[in-house]
């Protein structure tokens, strides 16, 4: 009795921790155990990240590579020194120096990063930190959409608005030039750079301002001391993706820059850059023909610049405490 | 026996908050002594934190805030239009529940405030940071390391940082709003520690969940419930003989 007493409990336990055995293992699969599976999610994961990664590098290796091979066959007719440092482009009497768009295309990307950048962080700073949430919410869109506005766009206002504005301000007949370049692509960068920007600050942790606060600081130290410096890495991306597009624009820049192979020496001074070099010229040229080629070194040239100005970002934003 | 016969520094006078139509602090009213440590406890939610923020004024950010009464530190009514908020929080520092860090180095996080408030000279600055660091008893494990990320230190470390970036800036009052929650106990004891040594100095005021603690390190203790103050005595009296049922209630766990 006693014994048949105890044994009911103890057949219950057995019975029940069996069942849990039964259901941890009906759980995983009969042929596939949890953890080949597990391992094998593990692996491909890591295939897909490390090929993509891989693919990426491939796609601008290649890009470099294919932009290289041909601009390279330039240097068969025309020296280096003639090509990185002559101003004379001169192509139907065969004189190919590139100085003036290596310039120009650095000049205007710097003079639209001078003006762009500090007006963008005043947006982003007077969007995130002081504006009420009404406005917040009206401007925020408009950004958003003024992100997505196509280039031409913005050259037409360029050539209709701003260069009458700049000639009659100037008293000149000129209104063509850096400058003009300059202030169009501000206007186009300018959304992509404040909202990233915007967002950047947005995401900066309360606690970091409830610390600075509660020292004594003001809302304007706070922002500056605080925010912007632990906004920076969101600040330094917005940067390079405006930067980006300002090396890159072609449409806006035509329209506005004067399309003439001259140092830009003077804001308002018909030039050329890269960019809008090879687009004015590429329909025209022969495709065996020296010009051809320099068109192409051209663009690896473009190429370059932008993967310099990035890499130079990175380094001045690194500047600082490791995290 | 400690006794509340020290001078009062700090005078609050039938406080009233509310966030929005939510009656957050009810009547309160107490002085606080100078150069003790008192202890706010009381269940979650009851106003700890509140009444804390009202001292600094750091509910000033929070929208749809009102206040009504009055508090004086000092003698000097701490709301009214000729205050200097900055100034305030100069004089009275706050340590937060969770480390708060900035993203900087060690050396750049006690210097925070001293270079807000105008102070220049590198000599200067090295010297406020190493008897900041010194009296939150971390230099000996950080002097090598200043120009490491604060983010780099481990929990206990970040919140004697951040107690030494307080006293950076050389205030009267020091609040704490549960600054051990979020630690082990060993760094719970350097942070208790800590504050017995800093009451000599300061006047202390924290926030604790933890009725030992408040046993353990303060002066004065004072217990809320809903916003109210129920019992306000020195810790000793109101652990071992409390006057109120509640307070009783409460320390010996029945409820909260
Ligand atoms: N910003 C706010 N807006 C509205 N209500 C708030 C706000 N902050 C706190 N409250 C309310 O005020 C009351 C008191 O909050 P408080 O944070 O002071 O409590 P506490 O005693 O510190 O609690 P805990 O011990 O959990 O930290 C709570 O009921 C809370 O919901
Ligand atoms: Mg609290």
């Amino acid at each position: 009795m006693v014994m048949s007493m105890m044994e009911v409990p103890n057949s219950g336990t057995v019975y029940s921790s069996e069942e849990l055995g039964r259901s941890l293992e009906s759980s995983s699969g009969k042929t596939f155990g949890r953890r080949a599976r597990l391992a094998f999610y593990n692996r491909t994961f890591k295939i897909v990240c490390i090929a993509s990664a891989v693919f990426v590098c491939l796609i601008l290796f290649s890009i470099l590579f294919l932009m290289g091979r041909t601009g390279i066959l330039t240097f068969e007719t025309v020296s280096l020194k003639t090509f990185f440092f002559s101003t004379d482009w001169v192509p139907e009497n065969e004189q190919y120096g590139a100085f003036v768009f290596i310039f120009g295309t650095i000049a205007l990307t710097l003079l639209t990063m001078l003006i762009s950048v500090p007006l963008s962080l005043l947006i982003a700073i007077f969007l995130s930190e002081m504006t009420p949430a009404w406005l917040k919410n009206a401007l925020r869109p408009v950004l958003d959409l003024l992100v997505g506005i196509p280039s031409v766009v913005y050259g037409f206002l360029g050539l209709t608005i701003l260069i009458p504005m700049l000639r009659s301000l100037t008293g000149t007949s000129l209104g063509d030039g850096i400058l003009a370049a300059g202030i169009v692509l501000t206007i186009m960068v300018l959304p992509t750079i404040s909202r990233i920007t915007d967002d950047s600050i947005v995401a900066v942790p309360k606690k970091f301002r409830d610390a600075s606060y509660a020292l004594g600081s003001t809302r304007f130290q706070t922002i500056v001391r605080v925010v912007i410096p632990a906004a920076r890495s969101g600040i330094m991306y917005a940067v390079i993706l405006g930067m980006a597009r300002a090396i890159g624009e072609t449409m806006a820049v035509v329209m506005v820059i004067g399309n003439t192979p001259q140092l830009a020496d003077a804001l308002f001074k018909p030039t050329s850059v890269l960019t809008s070099n090879i687009v004015m010229q590429i329909p025209n040229v022969p495709f065996d023909s020296t010009w051809n080629y320099a068109l192409y070194m051209m663009g690896f040239i473009l190429l370059l610049i932008s993967l310099i100005m990035i890499i130079a970002v990175r380094l001045i934003q690194g500047k600082g405490v490791k995290q | 026996m400690q006794t509340i016969a020290s001078q009062t520094l700090i005078d609050i006078h039938k406080l009233n908050l509310y966030y929005g139509t939510f009656h957050a602090l009810k009547n309160v009213t107490m002085d606080i002594p100078q150069k003790a440590i008192t202890a706010f406890i009381g269940p979650s939610g009851c106003g700890k934190s509140t009444l804390l923020r009202t001292l600094n004024r750091m509910n000033d950010m929070i929208p749809n805030t009102r206040i009504e009464g009055k508090i004086t530190i000092g003698g000097a009514d701490i709301y009214s239009k000729e205050v200097d908020v900055e100034t305030l929080r100069k004089k009275v520092g706050m340590v937060f529940q969770q480390p708060n860090p900035f993203p900087k180095s060690i050396y750049d996080n006690v210097a925070y405030g001293p270079r807000l408030h105008g102070i220049r000279s590198k000599q200067k600055l090295d010297e406020i940071v190493e008897t900041s660091l010194r009296s939150a008893v971390l230099w000996d494990e950080v002097k090598d390391y200043l120009k490491r990320s604060a983010l780099s230190l481990s929990g206990g470390q970040q919140q004697r940082l951040c107690i030494a970036r307080a006293i950076a800036v050389n205030p009267d009052v020091l609040l704490m709003d549960e600054a051990t929650s979020a630690l082990d106990p060993i760094s719970t004891l350097k942070i208790e520690e800590l504050a017995q040594e800093l009451k000599d100095k300061y006047t202390i005021v924290m926030v604790t969940h933890n009725m030992h603690q408040a046993a353990r390190v303060s002066n004065q203790t004072v217990f809320f419930l809903n916003g109210e103050v129920v019992e306000f005595s020195d810790t000793e009296k109101l652990f071992s003989n409390p006057r109120d049922q509640r307070t009783e209630d409460y320390i010996s766990g029945r409820f909260g």
